[in-house]
């Protein structure tokens, strides 16, 4: 499947990468090479196959819903490239 | 003093038991060695005060008695682990400056058993890459050179500097992580063992998360029995990691054997490809008579789904990995881009990330997006993951029928040169891990054992295959094939 230079858009847009206009083209024609080689899966027989969830089969472990860290506010706010009054700081988010 | 450089983790742990040297010689003896190889860019953070001081430690512990076997070994730590107070970058720009509160479950438990931190490796960003080419600290460069040649060649990736510092013994062994071959593929150019354990076996806490359904930490080492000894120290259940075993770690070095007799070897058809080069159909041969001569039954199977394996992975991988790095949003760590007044949330996530992630990493995490979005998820994820279950199938059907252990190539080709494959499609460089990929779809323990050279006197390396939680049995087989293949070449010190 061949990908448009729009399909390259959104696909960036989905993955939250600014690209320059310029620079779409050759985006988009890196993706559909590598998903024309992702179509050789539709020659695969999966009728009645399920998907893999887990490689190894495994219960998920549960523990004791209790609290097990915490009080490490300044580690946890030590590497934020803005952090102000105990709190990650952000642009505006709502007008 | 230099050759203390060379020493082997056991030929170390026996010296260093009998007295006839220190941990701290040793470390001392690898921070000169590294201080020397700059131009290899191996270790992109050295830290010798660390070591130093760790290597005091160990050698009191070894001087009191009862240290456990890594105790005193200096090693090399690939960026991918979070190492307290010392930056973990996974050679992206978008950790610039990122230094952990905490410690890697992997490396907590290795520095628990004594062993020395030397520095963090260069590799491959977010372990994206098979030549190390896409690191943000640039390319590390391999030791090894054709015959006759200058030009640089690449040490494989994502693992690259840990395969470096390894075979020109700046460390006596490092950590590496193994998502589709970034451990086996890197060993293989470099001359050294890369073993990728069982999923579950390693804990992931701490390491940089790239494709959490397949990625795993593994040993790069000098020999088999080395692989042996730092895996053990490596594995264990961890309660913060939900998808580690709960299983018993064995004694992997008690099970060298050297006795394969009466075993049965599968060699897969599939892997014969179109364009084999001579050489690695010839190792291949030979590898497969080194493990009749020491008496294993050998076995032609079918895995009749490998050709859809690089394709299902290069869904699966990407879909995982765009998930995982949306947590580099410009907040919590790392690279922010410098914003204008009119620029709001979205922008700083765009803005920050198209600075952040390097080229490879932004094509991989689109993709991953894509593949992911409305009306692809069946046709491409749901069908990549049925895929994989039909993999693993093939696996778990010649392990029934009594294979104990599958030998194939690691690579299609010894190590090429940088800039080699700049001009060529993604694909052709996704090819390096054609051998390597289907082992970490089917959560498989692989490993990587040197056993010839090319004419031009580049390593060459063969993969075994075990059997899942079967690493001691894989390892035997594999210190077979190094006993039987002698390989002990090093590269030519140029640098």
């Amino acid at each position: 499947m061949a990908i448009d230079i729009e399909t390259a858009r959104r696909a960036a847009h989905l993955a939250r990468i600014e690209i320059e206009e310029e620079r779409l083209p050759a985006l988009a024609q890196e993706l559909s090479a590598v998903l024309n080689f992702m179509e050789q899966l539709g020659e695969v027989d999966v009728d009645g196959v399920e998907p893999m969830t887990s490689v190894t089969p495994m219960a998920l472990k549960q523990r004791e819903d209790v609290v097990t860290d915490g009080g490490i506010q300044d580690k946890v706010l030590a590497n934020a490239p803005e952090a102000r009054e105990g709190f990650f700081a952000v642009p505006k988010v709502v007008e | 003093m230099s050759e203390l450089t060379k020493l082997t983790i056991s030929a170390a742990r026996d010296a260093m038991r009998g007295g006839e040297t220190t941990s701290r010689e040793i470390t001392e003896a690898c921070i000169t060695a590294i201080d020397g190889a700059d131009a290899l860019n191996a270790y992109c953070a050295k830290t010798p005060e660390k070591a130093l001081a760790m290597a005091n430690a160990a050698d009191a512990r070894i001087a009191a008695g009862d240290a456990p076997d890594m105790c005193g070994i200096p090693l090399g730590i690939k960026d991918l682990f979070c190492t307290e107070g010392v930056q973990s970058q996974a050679a992206s720009n978008i950790l610039g400056g990122f230094k952990p509160p905490y410690e890697s479950s992997v490396t907590a438990r290795l520095w628990n058993a004594g062993a020395v931190m030397l520095g963090k490796l260069n590799m491959d960003e977010f372990a994206m890459g098979s030549s190390n080419e896409t690191s943000a600290y640039g390319p590390a460069i391999s030791p090894w050179r054709s015959a006759g040649s200058n030009k640089d060649l690449t040490p494989g990736g994502s693992s690259g500097g840990s395969a470096i510092a390894v075979s020109a013994d700046l460390c006596l062994a490092a950590t590496g992580t193994d998502t589709g071959g970034s451990i086996r593929q890197p060993a293989a150019f470099t001359g050294i063992v890369g073993t990728k354990p069982t999923y579950g076996r390693c804990s992931r806490w701490g390491i940089v998360a790239f494709a959490s359904s397949l990625d795993q930490a593994g040993p790069m080492t000098k020999s088999v029995r080395d692989a042996a000894i730092m895996l053990e120290a490596m594995c264990g259940e961890d309660p913060k990691d939900s998808t580690s075993a709960e299983l018993p770690v064995p004694n992997f070095e008690a099970m060298l054997t050297g006795d394969i007799r009466g075993k049965t070897i599968g060699i897969p058809k599939e892997y014969r490809m179109d364009g084999m080069p001579d050489a690695i159909d010839g190792l291949w041969q030979a590898g497969r008579e080194m493990l009749a001569d020491a008496g294993a039954k050998i076995v032609d199977i079918s895995l009749p789904h490998t050709k859809y394996a690089l394709p299902a992975y290069y869904v699966i991988a990407p879909a995982e990995a765009s998930s995982n790095l949306s947590r580099y949003d410009g907040v919590k760590y790392g690279h922010r881009a410098d914003l204008t007044a009119a620029d709001g949330i979205t922008q700083m996530y765009e803005k920050t990330r198209a600075e952040g992630f390097g080229h490879e990493v932004q094509r991989r995490v689109m993709l991953g997006a894509y593949v992911l979005s409305a009306g692809f998820y069946d046709a491409y994820y749901v069908r990549a993951q049925k895929v994989r279950t039909l993999i693993k199938r093939d696996f778990e059907a010649v392990f029934n029928d009594g294979v104990d252990a599958i030998l194939t190539p690691a690579t299609p080709s010894a190590a090429f040169g940088i800039g080699d494959m700049a001009d060529a499609d993604p694909i052709q460089m996704y090819l390096n891990d054609v051998f390597t990929v289907t082992v970490n779809l089917a959560g498989l323990p692989g490993v990587s054992v040197p056993a010839g050279m090319t004419e031009d006197g580049l390593p060459l390396g063969l993969q075994i295959i075990g059997r899942p939680w079967e690493e001691g049995e894989m390892l035997n087989v594999a210190g077979v094939i190094e006993s039987a293949a002698r390989f002990d070449a090093k590269p030519q010190k140029w640098w």
